[in-house]
């Protein structure tokens, strides 16, 4: 056992660092929430720069062939600085390509495509718990993608997809767990960017009438036989996740637990970014705890602040102590990769709902105005739990697991 | 980073796992009700086992070859308790010796100290307690009153009242923090020493808990004659052997919580028993919940471990590990009951003892507030609390005690120029 980063680790995560400390996106955020999104700086080219497109394209397609655990450190670092680059909408799409074996894969791991994910309904046969169910109170209908061979066509809505706008590419996942790509500008794509109560993050809604696209399997060919890749809404989160247990054999991987894994990074990615929120929310809180004097004392001093601040580093920690899981359990242990990525996601949620409340109130009054940087992570807390299916779909995994096992 | 065993360690639970395999009929069932807690014979059957698993290298994992022990890190140490839950058996009755008390004899006891007593306590012969706290002194430590009078023979007699003793009813031995020095700042006058849990003058006296059961004890100290060579660490030195034991306290608490018996999967289980439950959107929620916490605290344990086993040493955030197992096991004992009913609150039920037991376990250790003023300042650099007491000769501050009190020292104006 050794939890510790290798040097390779501590070197990514540094020169990730580094390349966010270049850009001012506090600042631009300000100005952004007053309707400027262009003022927000564009972080595609420092992206594709350092690589980040090719973490999770294997060498021999291309990339740097690098794990989860790794992107994980890279998202907790552009959580810190709320940075508006897409990270948490690419990662997952470029996995799947990878296992696809999809030629592209090249092209995405240098830059020159970007594509997105596209997620459909969580997998498994969990009663959709979520919170993201499209506008208004009707479930649109997720996409389906029909077709044999290699051209399919797709139909169906993605609510509130993470950077989906200005990708080139989309892989969507199909209700059935099938996945197809999709050009960006093919007819019968439309990706419509909402208006967004965390300006930093570009989410848009995604709808496909009809979109033509090519059919993605995975790379060894052995696509897991008709009843269960039709019925993949119906499996189990165990049969999906026993699968992906199987993925790393590379025999007996399925599209379906491709799909099912790309959902999980995600998961393990917003939790990873979220940690490092909670870290920034915390220093602020810190910071000016000790600065700010009441009734003849530093407010730091008193109980209640201090108190309540512990109980964000518990629950930071706490989170943080889970992104190890996630990372491990992906690589080592694919058959805890749902459980552990659902905990992190859990938890890193519930830190961040606590710790950006926490900051507004530490900071009494001011912090709850409109020129305070507090408000940011507020709203960044507000909207990343609404995402991906939401932090209660999160928890309820959890629970699903522990109760089953 | 990597979870998994290394090829040694994986050797090493092989053996382990070998070794429980062949002996593990001879173990005591593992009992968690007010029964098992009160049964002297299944105490005897306890101490008996924890003879076997000191033979077989099992106890005394991370002390020293000299003194019994395997030489081995707290991995490995880790290694052995989640064997011994996957054989299903009881570990060692004296958490409190081998974990905190032992270590520091190790480091602070003299020679003759050591021989005479690490051999015994490892083997389960003579239990140890822990006398620190006192009914004014809990969480505030440096508080203690409990007297230790210098004789002309060069001994001690000691008078006072311990409490929250865990296990004296049938400790051999104890090390007992007491007052040497009233005339200089509380934390500088106070010696450490061992005490025989027979010396005419002690009286041990179970203290009830919600429960029913007694675990817990007060101890009397009535001109208790002890010889200067009890004296562990040095005359006024008290503190800082102290700290030392404290230090290990927080590492027991810290990677034992699977060990209480604290687990996602044992609260899962009782859930799912209930198929209404197991559907219940608030239940599902509470136990997602409560599940997250328990999984963190895992892997927060080998985070811990695996900074130790670089040498570093456990700091005070590892008390947050105690925040967390508690709330989360209070949690879990009401949503359990909740579910099952007034049933769960029936005296020979495990989740019965488990409930009563928490809110005591609460301030164990020091209470969650002072936890979390020491974080607060030791980990996040916050403004000290105001501590009126800081530069007081000890036999002054029952002045400051009392309502409108105040010394003339200034204290409170020297506190104020360091914050």
């Amino acid at each position: 056992m050794d939890l510790s980063l290798t040097d390779e680790q501590e070197f990514l995560r540094e020169a990730a660092r580094g390349t966010l400390s270049r850009f001012k996106v506090i600042e631009a955020a300000h100005e952004a929430l007053d309707g400027g999104l262009e003022k927000l700086p564009d972080l595609w080219p420092a992206a594709r720069e350092a690589g980040w497109a090719g973490l999770l394209i294997s060498e021999e397609h291309g990339g740097a062939g690098l794990g989860v655990f790794d992107a994980m450190l890279v998202a907790e670092e552009t959580g810190r600085v709320l940075a508006p680059v897409p990270f948490l909408g690419l990662l997952p799409a470029t996995a799947i390509l990878d296992a696809a074996g999809d030629a592209r894969c090249a092209a995405v791991a240098a830059g020159e495509l970007r594509p997105v994910w596209i997620p459909t309904r969580p997998p498994g046969d969990l009663e959709p718990n979520w919170t993201v169910d499209g506008p208004g109170v009707a479930r649109p209908a997720a996409p389906t993608i029909e077709g044999d061979g290699d051209a399919v066509r797709v139909t169906g809505h993605a609510a509130y997809v993470p950077d989906a706008p200005g990708a080139d590419l989309l892989v969507v996942v199909g209700v059935d767990g099938t996945v197809a790509a999709v050009d960006a500008g093919a007819d019968g794509v439309t990706i419509e960017q909402v208006v967004r109560y965390d300006v930093t993050r570009a989410v848009a809604h995604v709808t496909l009438d009809g979109a033509q696209g090519v059919r993605l399997a995975v790379d060894d060919g052995v696509v897991a036989d008709a009843a269960t890749s039709t019925s993949g809404a119906a499996r189990s989160t165990e049969a999906v996740a026993a699968d992906a247990a199987t993925s790393t054999s590379g025999a007996a991987r399925s599209t379906e637990a491709v799909a099912a894994d790309a959902w999980y990074v995600a998961q393990a990615l917003v939790a990873a970014e979220t940690v490092g929120t909670v870290q920034t929310t915390l220093e602020m809180s810190v910071q000016y705890a000790k600065e700010r004097f009441t009734f003849g004392r530093a407010i730091g001093s008193y109980q209640a602040i201090k108190h309540e601040l512990t109980e964000v580093l518990r629950r930071l920690e706490n989170s943080r102590s889970l992104l190890f899981y996630a990372g491990w359990a992906r690589d080592s242990a694919p058959e805890e990769f749902a459980l552990a990525a659902s905990a992190a996601r859990s938890a890193a949620g519930a830190a961040l709902d606590f710790a950006a409340r926490s900051n507004i109130n530490v900071h009494g009054g001011i912090g709850a105005t409109w020129e305070h940087d507090a408000p940011l992570y507020f709203r960044r807390a507000q909207l990343t739990r609404r995402l991906i299916g939401g932090h209660g779909d999160a928890t309820d995994r959890v629970a699903e697991r522990l109760l089953a096992a | 980073m990597d979870l998994n065993d290394t090829p040694e360690q994986a050797a090493y639970r092989v053996k382990v796992r070998g070794w429980l395999e062949q002996h593990k009929a001879e173990a005591p069932e593992v009992r968690s009700t007010r029964a098992g807690a009160e049964d002297a014979g299944y105490l005897q059957a306890r101490r008996a086992w924890q003879g076997k698993l000191a033979e077989g290298g099992l106890a005394g994992v991370t002390w020293p070859h000299e003194f019994g022990g395997q030489g081995l890190g707290p991995i490995e140490q880790v290694v052995v308790n989640q064997e011994l839950g996957r054989a299903g058996v009881p570990g060692i009755l004296d958490v409190i010796g081998l974990g905190m008390l032992g270590p520091c004899l190790i480091a602070h006891g003299t020679d003759e100290q050591k021989t005479r007593h690490l051999g015994p306590m490892l083997h389960g012969d003579e239990v140890w307690c822990q006398m620190f706290s006192e009914p004014g002194a809990g969480s505030d430590l440096a508080a203690v009153q409990t007297r230790a009078r210098a004789e002309d023979d060069g001994g001690f007699a000691l008078n006072g009242q311990k409490v929250w003793t865990t296990n004296a009813h049938f400790a051999s031995f104890g090390l007992v923090l007491a007052r040497t020095n009233p005339d200089v700042p509380k934390h500088k006058g106070m010696t450490m020493f061992i005490l025989p849990m027979d010396a005419p003058g002690v009286t041990v006296r179970g203290l009830r808990q919600i429960s029913g059961e007694a675990e817990f004890n007060e101890v009397f100290m009535d001109d208790v004659r002890v010889g200067p060579e009890m004296v562990v660490g040095g005359v006024d030195n008290g503190w800082g052997t102290a700290l030392t034991v404290l230090m290990y306290e927080r590492l027991t608490i810290g990677l034992g919580s699977e060990g209480l018996g604290y687990n996602a999967q044992r609260f899962a289980r009782a859930l799912a028993a209930d198929p209404g439950a197991v559907k219940d959107k608030a239940v599902r929620k509470a136990i997602g919940e409560i599940g997250t916490d328990l999984l963190a605290l895992r892997f927060a344990s080998y985070r811990t471990l695996s900074a130790l086993s670089q040498g570093q040493i456990p700091g005070p955030e590892s008390g947050l590990a105690k925040v967390t197992t508690v709330n989360a096991a209070i949690a879990a004992g009401d949503l359990i009951a909740d579910v099952l009913g007034p049933d769960a609150l029936d005296e020979d039920s495990e989740w019965s003892y488990m409930i009563s037991f928490l809110p005591g376990l609460k301030s164990a250790g020091g209470t969650e507030q002072i936890l979390r003023n020491t974080i607060g300042e030791r980990v996040l650099g916050l403004p000290p609390e105001p501590r009126l007491d800081k530069a007081v000769a000890f036999s002054e501050l029952a002045k400051l005690s009392r309502p409108g009190g105040s010394v003339s020292s200034g204290a409170e104006e020297k506190e104020g120029a360091a914050a």
